[in-house]
């Protein structure tokens, strides 16, 4: 069974996050590392490679120095790589983001595609889905669980106090939640092996399309941008009881319409 | 393009969730503003519950559709026939839930549409006959402005708690309407949904986060918490050093290294506020920190700061709480 995990490179959590003048994030600075959602997609993959045989391919779409970042996939046991790098695509939005994506990917002979929740830079959640119709696939969401035999997937979809059991027959694209899995660190073995592993890089050209990428190519357009204020200090207070305490905080509470 | 705005409501038992409600509020002052009508969908058994309540709170016509379709199957039925009521609607703006089924239809329907949509929405408002959105970005560290282009049917993910319900009665008008499933509307079957014994609400979608840190000392007083977060109606966290004494389950976790949390109100409760932390809570709009050390680092966060010994002050709150609740 061939299975493709789509990694986005992103920074840092912890990174300060600033924007240019055309209001996007200014990744100079910023180091970069596998967006840790993808890090469950990338150990679902290799789990169940393990268990059907078959190979595990890296699709990432970024900067030529996302290769760096895929080669840490490929270290934890990833197969090969394909990444999808051009000039053009930088500012491209979710929608050209899962378009473009799903470009590479029908090149690719794969019977599943697995892919994060969501990034943690954009949070939006929305590529899973964008990718699914662009490659016409049933899409199975927020999967704590995923097994899979005789040409169907099934996944314990994450709800509100439990979870709802969901299944489709292959092809089709699952996104995973955080915690579906324990992640592997890759070995030292892994990170050898890693090196010799091949990553294809295609260009627009060679996807033969230029459509709905970049920031022209957006249906969404942001027009501006306002930092959020810095949090002031609020106040300290010293009750001399319990449940003095308890009152002020209770006032707090009523003041903000929590109770 | 018409004016009309379009909600998708999620609802429950018959009736509309809360966030239905949010949405039509402020489809009713959009739609108000731009000269359009409020339009809501709502799909599966007992959609057509949602009638009378919509109606209070502005919405003009109700599309319904309760074929059990759309309980037996995942997101491509609801697509399939939301896109069939937009062709016709071709509203200024559709509003989402910012929830897993939300962002699935949402994001599958724009892109089958080929049309905007904007995610993480905290307001939205008319410009020049489009709506424009607010959206928060990098863990609420900026807000954007957001237009949308070229679209058929401008979609919005709306954040919990982004709009408050406010009443506009109005005597709306129900359509039923006709819709034939694909093929492709039939791929994802929903098979058993299973509640699992004592699963609260992830700590990452709950508004209200009441959370314990290392000066708990121990598991036990995680039931002082516990009673605490039934009492504002909040769930449980826990900071990373809790979690990993063993005191309470990864789930709990908030933080850096666990979940991101954007709640409205986090209480944090023997916690000293390292860095790690902070940068998990940092986004809550309101943070109270009890803690018996007037230094702790987590008081430069806090809207308000009690210095206490939690252990008297946590039963003390939950009992004043009961109390202003009528409980």
């Amino acid at each position: 069974m061939n299975i493709v995990v789509c990694v986005k490179q992103v920074p840092d959590t912890t990174a300060k996050k600033e924007l240019d003048a055309d209001y996007r994030l200014n990744r100079a600075e910023l180091d970069s590392v596998v967006n840790p959602f993808d890090e469950y997609a990338i150990e679902e993959a290799l789990r169940l490679k393990e268990a059907h045989e078959g190979e595990v391919t890296i699709v990432t779409m970024g900067p030529p120095s996302a290769e760096d970042t895929m080669r840490k996939a490929l270290a934890m046991g990833a197969d090969k790589g394909v990444l999808v790098t051009d000039p053009a695509l930088a500012g491209t939005d979710w929608y050209g983001t899962s378009y473009v994506l799903a470009q590479a990917i029908k090149r690719l002979d794969y019977d599943l595609v697995i892919t994060g929740m969501e990034s943690t830079d954009a949070r939006t959640g929305m590529v899973p889905g964008g990718l699914a119709e662009h490659l016409g696939l049933p899409l199975l969401t927020y999967a704590a669980k995923l097994t899979v035999g005789d040409g169907t997937a099934c996944i314990n979809r994450q709800i509100p106090g439990g979870y709802q059991e969901v299944e489709a027959r292959l092809p089709a694209v699952v996104s995973v939640v955080k915690g579906a899995n324990e992640p592997r660190y890759p070995s030292l073995k892994g990170i050898m092996a890693a090196k010799r592993k091949e990553i294809q890089t295609l260009s627009l050209a060679d996807l033969g399309t230029t459509d709905h990428v970049g920031l022209d190519g957006a249906k969404t357009h942001v027009a501006a941008a306002t930092p959020r204020p810095e949090k002031q200090p609020g106040e300290l207070v010293r009750p001399d009881t319990p449940e003095e305490a308890a009152r002020v905080i209770a006032d707090f509470l009523e003041r903000n319409k929590f109770i | 393009m018409s004016a009309d705005i379009l909600i998708y409501v999620e609802h429950e038992g018959g009736q509309p969730r809360r966030l239905a409600l949010e949405a039509a509020s402020k489809a009713t002052q959009l739609a108000g503003e731009m000269g359009g009508r409020v339009a809501a969908a709502a799909l599966g058994a007992n959609a057509g519950g949602v009638v009378e309540r919509l109606s209070q709170y502005g919405v003009d016509d109700v599309y319904i559709n309760e074929s059990d379709v759309f309980d037996q199957f995942l997101t491509d039925p609801h697509v399939e026939i939301l896109a069939q009521i937009v062709q016709d609607m071709n509203p200024g703006a559709i509003l989402f839930p910012y929830t897993a089924d939300g962002k699935d239809i949402a994001s599958r329907l724009s892109a089958r549409l080929s049309s905007g949509l904007v995610a993480n929405v905290v307001d939205l408002e008319p410009h020049d006959g489009h709506v424009d959105a607010r959206e928060t970005i990098f863990g609420g560290n900026f807000i954007t402005t957001v237009e949308v282009r070229d679209s058929l049917a401008p979609a919005f993910l709306v954040r919990p708690n982004a709009f408050s319900p406010e009443e506009s009665p109005k005597s709306a008008t129900v359509h039923e309407v006709e819709y034939t499933p694909s093929e492709a509307a039939r791929r994802a079957r929903k098979g058993a949904r299973v509640q699992e014994e004592g699963a609260p609400t992830p700590v990452d979608e709950a508004s209200i986060i009441v959370s314990g840190g290392r000066g708990l000392g121990g598991p036990e007083p995680f039931a002082l918490l516990e009673e605490l977060a039934n009492a504002v109606g909040g769930v449980v966290g826990a900071s990373r050093a809790a979690v990993d004494a063993g005191w309470i389950s990864y789930s709990h976790q908030v933080g850096q290294t666990g979940r991101t949390v954007k709640p409205q109100l986090y209480i944090a409760i023997g916690i000293s506020g390292a860095v790690q932390h902070r940068v998990g809570m940092q986004t809550a709009d309101s943070i109270i920190a009890i803690n018996k050390d007037p230094d702790a680092p987590i008081f430069q966060l806090a809207d308000l700061a009690v210095v206490g010994d939690l252990f008297k002050v946590v039963p003390a709150l939950t009992a004043e709480v009961r109390k202003r609740k009528g409980e």
